[in-house]
């Protein structure tokens, strides 16, 4: 491969990469969030834990 | 520089990068010191809150905290004890958010960590229980 190829592709990956970095660090993990907040729930309010039924699989929730 | 060497820098890179993907996926930590205080605290404070969830004194507000829903379902005697109960239970709340979003290195999550929670608490309230649907109003579950 060439050199100019090289660098090219070096480019092209390194603004991959940091375009990566940026989306993760601005988005919110919702799924982990609730299981987070399922686990907190569960033993605060000592319940079973709901995996019979994942969060996510509820249309619309409350209401 | 070779090819091979070349070839090796870029693999790395790419895994570095599944690295961090894999990591955003993986779960929030929630095994801080202060996190398992405020979860005591709350699970010691909902032994006295859960007649009042049920008697629909006390519901769940839209915004993840709780709220005196009924007064006069409280006798007079009570009402102050009730209300330190209510304060109480939503400072718990407030720093459970705050410190849940602080262990995770993003205190800019915090809000988004309270409106999951809001959700959550609600989803899993029992039937009977008080909650605050989107428009503020009290509803039955």
């Amino acid at each position: 491969m060439h050199r100019g190829g090289r660098s090219v592709v070096t480019a092209l990956l390194g603004c991959g990469a940091l375009c990566a970095c940026v989306t993760i660090n601005i988005y919110f993990p919702a799924a982990a969030a609730e299981r987070a907040a399922d686990r907190i729930i569960e033993e605060v309010w000592q319940l079973q834990p709901d995996s019979a039924k994942p969060p996510a699989g509820k249309p619309a929730g409350p209401q | 520089m070779n090819d091979s060497n070349w070839l090796r820098r870029v693999l790395f890179v790419l895994l570095l990068g599944f690295g961090e993907l894999a990591a955003a996926q993986a779960n929030l930590r929630i095994d801080t010191p202060a996190v398992a205080a405020l979860r005591a605290s709350m699970r010691e404070n909902h032994k006295q809150l859960a007649p009042l969830y049920a008697s629909g004194a006390v519901g769940l507000t839209r915004d993840g905290n709780i709220g005196l829903r009924d007064a006069n379902l409280v006798p007079l005697a009570q009402r102050a004890e009730v209300n330190g109960l209510i304060a109480q239970a939503n400072q718990d709340r407030g720093a459970l958010y705050r410190e849940i979003a602080r262990a995770n290195g993003r205190p800019e999550w915090e809000n988004d960590i309270r409106a999951t929670f809001a959700q959550r608490w609600i989803e899993r309230a029992q039937p009977g229980w008080y909650y605050q649907n989107t428009s503020g109003a009290w509803v039955r579950k």
